[in-house]
């Protein structure tokens, strides 16, 4: 490995490209404001109210009244990016996002800050690992899950278009910015951002760059792995995933959440009933995380390049047999 | 989504034309009208379904008929007009109170209410917005109406609207705690043009609200959170009336409509079966007769 090769490509919280985004777009509509719940700090919020003060809705430490005010804002012909770190925004308010916004049809951006297990040593009651299985199973709620800082501005603009509600999981856990030669970040749509017919991995978030670096792992070995970077959850790109199925056979799903319903459940749901192919799904089991950092609970639950490429070892073996 | 029924939408622009520049008295008689032929309407819709929450009903419908009858600014031709005052009902297991108010105003036809609870109906158990013409917000489950108008109010504070809020609160309701986290932000955020009136029928589900978690002492609750609260009789409607006058103070208001669970029907007043009781044949009857009387 040359010295160039070793140095590592910088990485971005997602977090601050959100919060330019933001205010780009409040600057060209007047009818966007932010919504939080004394997160103005751990939003990224500080510079947004700098320019917007009257924009800025904090409504304290309350996530039921959080969610509830932004479907109030929308209901009065506004475009509320309700933001709050991720675990307080699904988890308190779950039933004002199922009720107020899903079922209304609110046009809400909700948006989960530092999701995952971004919080890493503060534990699990500050994970959020189950958002998507929860969201998932709410009707009417799309679910975008960013991988870098140019699809998190890109998911903001659709979210302020789309004219009904949303969410948008804001990663704070560093990632490299993906290469964009595969065309720009379309709602309802994957993109592959990896070539490849040995096998084929889904992956969102904080997955995406570790799933091509399991396919650099692989290369080695005579596989040639797919690399699909699912930033729509909700709904899927079923078209993509069956032709995945169709033109590799194996498929594995990575997701910094639990595997009970998020990416690897809706990807399995389709694959059952339609094209059943070997399939491994990564993500955090049902179970509270042990103390640690970020990077060690990843490694900790195989969520890391050599986690995906055994993986991928294990189902191309299986779809072998 | 339902449409409008033009000629009961066209009755209504015409009477609340008239009754702004006719007395006080009228207005009052006009309202009280409302409210019986609601009241009527409801016990039929209930009677054929089946189902609902009769005892809420009645003790919110003077309520509902006043803020329709005389002081909410909506046409219900234009039901999505971006300067209509908000109303909220966030006690939404009186979905039938509102039905019946709504038709009867014209938001859609009458005859609809036959199809309450009915395979289909868009006149589900609890509003929904999106297929009722007049409904704000999708309530049911409790303590959500209110957070979703300090927001309604919030955007009108941001245009410089003068548009105003009403939210209507079962006192049951109060025990949830997000009802308390939208007092404050309606009072950090000096929400004047807010106006929150708690049905205060001293009834819940299962029991006496005092002796399930008790709400007193109420005023002084709203007081310290920094609301200008005005206690009405909530079954004289110029008591009711009077009391959904804007903000004298700068702060949101809040009404506490003292009431009767099952007003107008003696049989069912302040009693806690008829939460979701529904009347029988014979019942129904008696009822009709109390209510036509």
């Amino acid at each position: 490995m040359t010295q160039e090769q070793a140095v590592q490509a910088p990485t971005y919280d997602c977090r601050k490209a959100f919060a330019e985004e933001l205010i780009a777009l409040a600057r060209e509509d007047e009818r966007i404001v932010a919504v939080c719940n004394d997160s103005v700090g751990s939003s990224n919020l500080t510079h947004f109210r700098k320019e917007f003060p009257d924009r800025l809705i904090n409504v304290g430490i309350a996530e039921q009244d959080l969610v509830g005010v932004g479907a109030g804002l929308a209901n009065g012909g506004m475009i509320p990016f309700v933001s709050a770190a991720a675990p307080f925004l699904t988890g308190r308010a779950l039933e004002q996002i199922k009720a107020d916004v899903a079922y209304s049809r609110a046009r809400v951006v909700l948006c989960g800050q530092s999701p995952g297990m971004a919080y890493g040593e503060l534990g699990p009651t500050h994970h959020s690992i189950e958002d998507l299985s929860w969201l998932r199973a709410v009707a009417d709620l799309p679910i975008v899950v960013p991988a870098d800082p140019n699809e998190t501005r890109a998911a903001l603009r659709w979210a302020a278009t789309n004219g009904g509600p949303s969410y948008l999981r804001i990663g704070r856990h560093p990632v490299p910015a993906l290469d964009g030669s595969e065309g720009p970040f379309v709602f309802g749509r994957s993109t592959e951002v990896r070539h490849g017919d040995s096998a084929t991995v889904i992956a969102v978030g904080t997955m995406v760059s570790r799933a091509l670096e399991a396919a650099e792992l692989l290369g080695g070995e005579g596989v040639d792995l797919r690399v699909i970077n699912m930033s729509t959850i909700e709904p899927l790109d079923a078209e993509a995933v069956l032709r995945a199925a169709d033109e590799t056979g194996a498929i594995v799903t990575a997701e910094e959440a639990t595997t009970t319903g998020g990416l690897g459940a809706a990807v399995a749901t389709l694959l059952a009933q339609s094209r059943p192919v070997p399939m491994r799904i990564l993500g955090v089991p049902r179970q509270f995380a042990p103390t640690g950092s970020t990077d060690f609970l990843l490694d900790h639950f195989g969520l890391t390049a050599n986690g995906i490429a055994d993986a991928a070892r294990s189902v191309l073996r299986h779809a072998r047999a | 989504m339902l449409s409008t029924d033009e000629n009961r939408a066209e009755e209504f622009r015409t009477s609340r034309g008239r009754l702004a520049d006719a007395g006080r008295e009228s207005t009052l008689q006009a309202v009280e009208d409302l409210a019986r032929r609601v009241r009527l309407s409801d016990l039929d819709m209930i009677g054929r379904a089946g189902l609902g929450h009769i005892g809420g009903d009645f003790s919110v419908i003077d309520i509902l008929a006043t803020l329709y009858g005389a002081v909410l600014k909506v046409d219900p031709s234009r039901p999505g007009d971006p300067e209509r005052d908000r109303l909220i009902l966030s006690k939404g297991h009186s979905a039938g109170a509102l039905y019946s108010t709504l038709a009867h105003c014209g938001f859609f036809p009458l005859a609809e209410l036959e199809t309450f609870a009915q395979p289909l109906s868009a006149l589900n158990g609890h509003p929904n917005r999106t297929k009722v013409p007049g409904v704000e917000t999708n309530t049911g489950p409790l303590g959500h109406g209110f957070p979703v108008a300090v927001g309604c109010a919030l955007a009108a504070k941001l245009q410089g609207s003068a548009r105003r809020t009403f939210v209507v609160l079962g006192d049951g309701e109060l025990q949830e705690g997000s009802n308390w986290e939208a007092a404050m932000t309606a009072s950090h955020y000096s929400l004047a043009s807010l106006t929150a009136i708690v049905d205060r029928n001293r009834l819940q589900q299962g029991a006496r609200t005092e002796e399930t978690k008790q709400l007193e002492p109420l005023a002084d609750k709203w007081s310290s959170f920094g609301w200008e609260v005005r206690q009405i009789d909530g079954h004289d409607y110029g008591e009711v009336l009077s009391s959904l006058d804007p903000s004298s103070t700068g702060r949101p208001v809040c009404v506490i409509a003292n009431t009767i669970k099952g007003k107008g029907v003696p049989f069912m007043e302040d009693r806690v079966e008829w939460h979701h009781k529904v009347p029988n044949a014979e019942q129904i009857m008696a009822a009709r007769e109390e209510l036509s009387a």
